[in-house]
Parts: structure tokens; C-alpha cells; sequence
């Protein structure tokens, strides 16, 4: 079922902890990119109806296992990426993904997952032309996402690990070792590193460099020969 | 004879010591008789005295619901479907087989990875990515595959439902717009994979072109073999 062949589109991933500034950065390449007139679209990590209602029974019912649990966001992505994602590669566009396999190795990671099992499940998704990793120190990360209050969901501050009763707590140790799960992906998957202490222009101008020089932008353009 | 362990790494956090019970599967293609001999089996078992605890597919808890729902709205690509299964699957094996092979039941299992496997076979997913997925799988005791002629498999599901079932039929395979030409050649493949995995996994072949009767006292005469073996076990523990 995988596409062997080549696909005309881009596909570029950003990973990075909450609050790295992947949303921002993302709209700011896609505006960047549409204005150049390239066919450009933008999926994010998010889950369907149909996962939110099991997640729901699961986390109430104590259902959950690290292996049911990462299945249910492979499924939930193999969904997204059928659909979606390989459609709009085939159809030529510049895909920007807001989190992408990356994401479920360090969060299945973290759950005690072995990565070539990961690794397989997770194999008829294609590799990224480009991923990007926003890089933040976890403390940065942390105090933006404090200082936001942003709500801290169950799953997100990985409480189903028992590492805290503490909401706050618990998050503070999840993304510390989500973050030891990424510095391990960076250099098997040649992740291409932002400094994300930078000022949002600085990062936005960086990427859009990487971008230009990594892609011919004019095959994705409307009359583009893809 | 206990199953204490899977094809490959057992999956993270979950304790295989000690599973004192006994895991049998009951394989076959659609209206080859499982369900009823499962049942025949669990009466069975328990006038014995011995507990027992079933599982099959789209039970779990956890995406039992959503799967039947997903089955409805055939919406769900192959690889979709493939991983909601396999999520189902290992719901049922972590939160209900693995605890009862723990207390030292008998659990039957109506179809099992091998069914999922098949399906996903016939749709062309590559066999490493379905072996890796069920790595974690238990093995079981025995698996048990109910073989019925393809005449015998037609006129039972006709018989039994009275009409055709759109994934039974492999419909979303597009072999032929003719429901009945599309079921032959859907059930057709599944055997043919279904042989393929035979030779892999090695099933006790039963012979389902029999009548009930017989084919239970078959059944019977083999758990019971397991049966001896488990006690000498159960004791020993």
C-alpha cells in the first residue's frame, strides 16, 4: 500500500516541545510560501472525534497501555495521512506538518516503547524532505508554557505515567523526558535545528533561507509543472 | 504449556510471570461454525470446572464502540482500519487475556491476530509491517482453524443471514461489482492467506465439513490433551 514512487509535493515537518513556536513559525513560512504562489497547505497533530471519545473511556475506564496507547494515535495518523497528507504530496503541494512521526516516537518513547517497533508501525508514513526542530531549552519551553496557563490536558502532561499526582508537576517531568527522547532523534534523523531563543523574525528568516535553498519553488507554483 | 511468552518483545509494563492459564484460539474463515463451537467449548469447560473467559474482535473496551462505528461509515482507508484492529486487539489481550491466563482460566479466543492478518494480507500490506505490529502478541496453546469448503462456506452464510455482507464479500476490494463473484474471490484469497500463515504458524487443521456434533467431540478430544498437561502444570505451581 505504501507509495513506492516519488511523489511531486514537499513534505516538511516541525517538531519541538510546547512552546517552541511551531504554530507561529509554521503560519509564517505557509503566508511566506503562498505569496511566492506555491500550492502550500498546513495539517497539524490533532486528534479526531473518534480518538477523543476512546482517549476519553480510556483515561476514565484506566484502560490505557503503553502499547493501546500508541496505537491509537498511529491509527488516528494513518488516518490524517491517507487522507490528507499523501494526497496533497501526490497533488504537488508543500506540505507543513505542525508535529509529525517524530512526536509519537518521543511520546511512545517516553511510555517505554521500543523504537524499531515504533519505527516499523510508523513505516508507511514517508520521512520528511526537510524536518525542522525548534530548539528550546526545556526550561524556556516550560516557563512559556506556564506562563501562557495554558489548561494542561491529561494525556499532554503525561499524568497516565504516574510520575506526579501534580498536574504542573507531572508535565514538568514528561516534557523533560520527551525532550531526552528528541535530542536522541536529532542526528538519525537529520534534523535540521532552529534556535528558538532567537527573535521570531530571526528563526522565521532562517527557515525561509533553508527552505529556498533545499526547494525549487517554482515547481509548486498554480501553473507549476507538477 | 502456559503461554509465558510473545513472538517477539513482550509489550512495555505488562507481567507475563506466571500466566497459569491456557490460551486457545478458534481460526476460520466467516460462518465456518467458531462462534458456536466456542460456545459448545465454554459449557463444556465449565461443567468441568475450569473458568473461562472469551474474547474475539471489536470487543474491547477502549475502541470496541468506534470500530463498529468505522466499520459502518467504510470511510477508514485499509492501514487505518489495519491499526484500529491491531488497537483493539491488544486492548482485549492486555486488559482481559493476560489477567486471566493470570488467575489460571482457559481462555478462548474466537479468531485472533491471524484473522487480522489475513484481511490485511488480501489488501496488500506488506507481511513484515503486519508481523512487527503482532510481535507482541501472545502465543497461544493451540490454534485451532476450522476448514470448510468454499460450497459449504456459501450456502451456510446465505443460509445464516439470508443475504450477503458487504466486507465478507471483500466489497471494498473492487474485485467485481457482482456481490456473490466478489465473495468467492474474497473468501478465495483469505483461504489462500490463511495457508500462507499455516505454514508460518502451524494451526491444527479441524475439519468443519462435518456435522456439529463430530466436530466438537474432535475439538474436545484435543483441548483435552491440553487439558492434561495444563493440570500437571497448575499443580506443579
Amino acid at each position: 500500500m505504501k507509495e513506492k514512487k516519488s511523489y511531486p509535493g514537499k513534505l516538511i515537518a516541525f517538531e519541538g516541545l510546547d512552546g517552541s513556536g511551531k504554530s507561529t513559525q509554521i503560519n509564517l513560512v505557509q503566508r511566506w510560501l503562498a505569496g511566492q504562489g506555491c500550492r502550500v497547505f498546513h495539517t497539524a497533530w490533532e486528534s479526531s472525534e473518534m480518538v477523543k471519545e476512546a482517549l476519553r473511556r480510556g483515561r476514565k475506564q484506566q484502560l490505557f497501555t503503553p502499547t493501546t496507547f500508541s496505537l491509537l494515535y498511529a491509527t488516528d495518523f494513518a488516518d490524517r495521512y491517507e487522507h490528507q497528507i499523501l494526497p496533497m504530496l501526490r497533488g504537488g503541494f508543500i506540505v507543513l506538518c505542525d508535529r509529525y512521526i517524530f512526536t509519537s516516537f518521543a511520546r511512545d518513547g517516553v511510555r517505554g516503547c521500543d523504537p524499531g517497533w515504533l519505527r516499523e508501525l510508523y513505516g508507511f508514513a514517508h520521512m520528511p524532505d526537510i524536518t525542522f526542530y525548534l530548539d528550546l531549552p526545556l526550561h524556556i519551553a516550560l516557563d512559556r508554557v506556564f506562563r501562557a496557563r495554558q489548561q494542561l490536558n491529561y494525556f499532554e502532561a503525561g499524568m497516565d505515567l504516574g510520575l506526579s499526582q501534580d498536574i504542573q508537576e507531572s508535565y514538568r517531568l514528561y516534557q523533560g523526558r520527551v525532550f531526552d527522547q528528541y535530542m536522541k532523534m536529532v542526528n538519525q534523523f537529520a534534523f535540521a535545528m532552529i534556535d528558538a531563543t532567537r527573535n521570531i523574525h530571526d528563526q522565521q528568516e532562517q527557515l525561509r533561507e533553508q527552505i529556498a535553498s533545499r526547494l525549487d519553488l517554482t515547481e509548486y507554483g498554480e501553473r507549476g509543472s507538477a | 504449556m502456559s503461554p509465558n511468552r510473545c513472538f517477539q518483545n513482550p509489550p512495555p509494563d505488562l507481567d507475563l510471570s506466571r500466566l497459569t492459564g491456557l490460551l486457545i484460539v478458534i481460526e476460520g474463515p466467516d460462518s465456518s461454525g467458531r462462534s458456536t463451537h466456542v460456545n459448545l467449548l465454554t459449557k463444556w469447560l465449565e461443567q468441568k470446572g475450569y473458568s473461562v473467559v472469551q474474547t474475539g474482535l471489536k470487543r474491547s473496551m477502549l475502541v470496541g464502540p468506534e470500530l463498529d462505528q468505522a466499520k459502518k461509515g467504510n470511510t477508514l482507508s485499509p492501514r487505518t482500519m489495519s491499526l484500529f484492529y491491531a488497537t483493539d486487539f491488544y486492548d482485549q489481550m492486555e486488559n482481559t487475556l493476560v489477567p486471566a491466563l493470570h488467575s489460571g482460566a482457559v481462555a478462548l479466543a474466537d479468531r485472533y491476530i491471524f484473522t487480522l492478518m489475513a484481511r490485511d494480507l488480501v489488501r496488500g500490506t506488506e507481511p513484515s509491517w503486519l508481523e512487527s505490529l503482532y510481535s507482541r502478541a501472545l502465543v497461544a496453546d493451540a490454534v485451532f482453524y476450522l476448514k470448510v469448503p468454499m460450497q459449504t462456506l456459501v450456502g451456510r452464510t446465505l443460509h445464516a443471514h439470508g443475504r450477503l455482507d458487504y466486507w465478507e464479500s471483500g466489497m471494498d476490494l473492487g474485485l467485481s461489482r457482482d456481490w456473490f463473484e466478489s465473495f468467492l474471490r474474497y473468501q478465495k484469497r483469505l483461504n489462500d492467506e490463511f495457508m500462507s500463515l499455516h505454514k508460518k504458524y502451524h494451526f491444527d487443521i479441524i475439519n468443519a465439513n462435518r456435522s456439529v456434533n463430530a466436530i466438537q467431540k474432535d475439538l474436545r478430544a484435543r483441548v483435552e490433551k491440553l487439558l492434561t498437561g495444563f493440570n500437571l502444570e497448575a499443580h506443579s505451581v
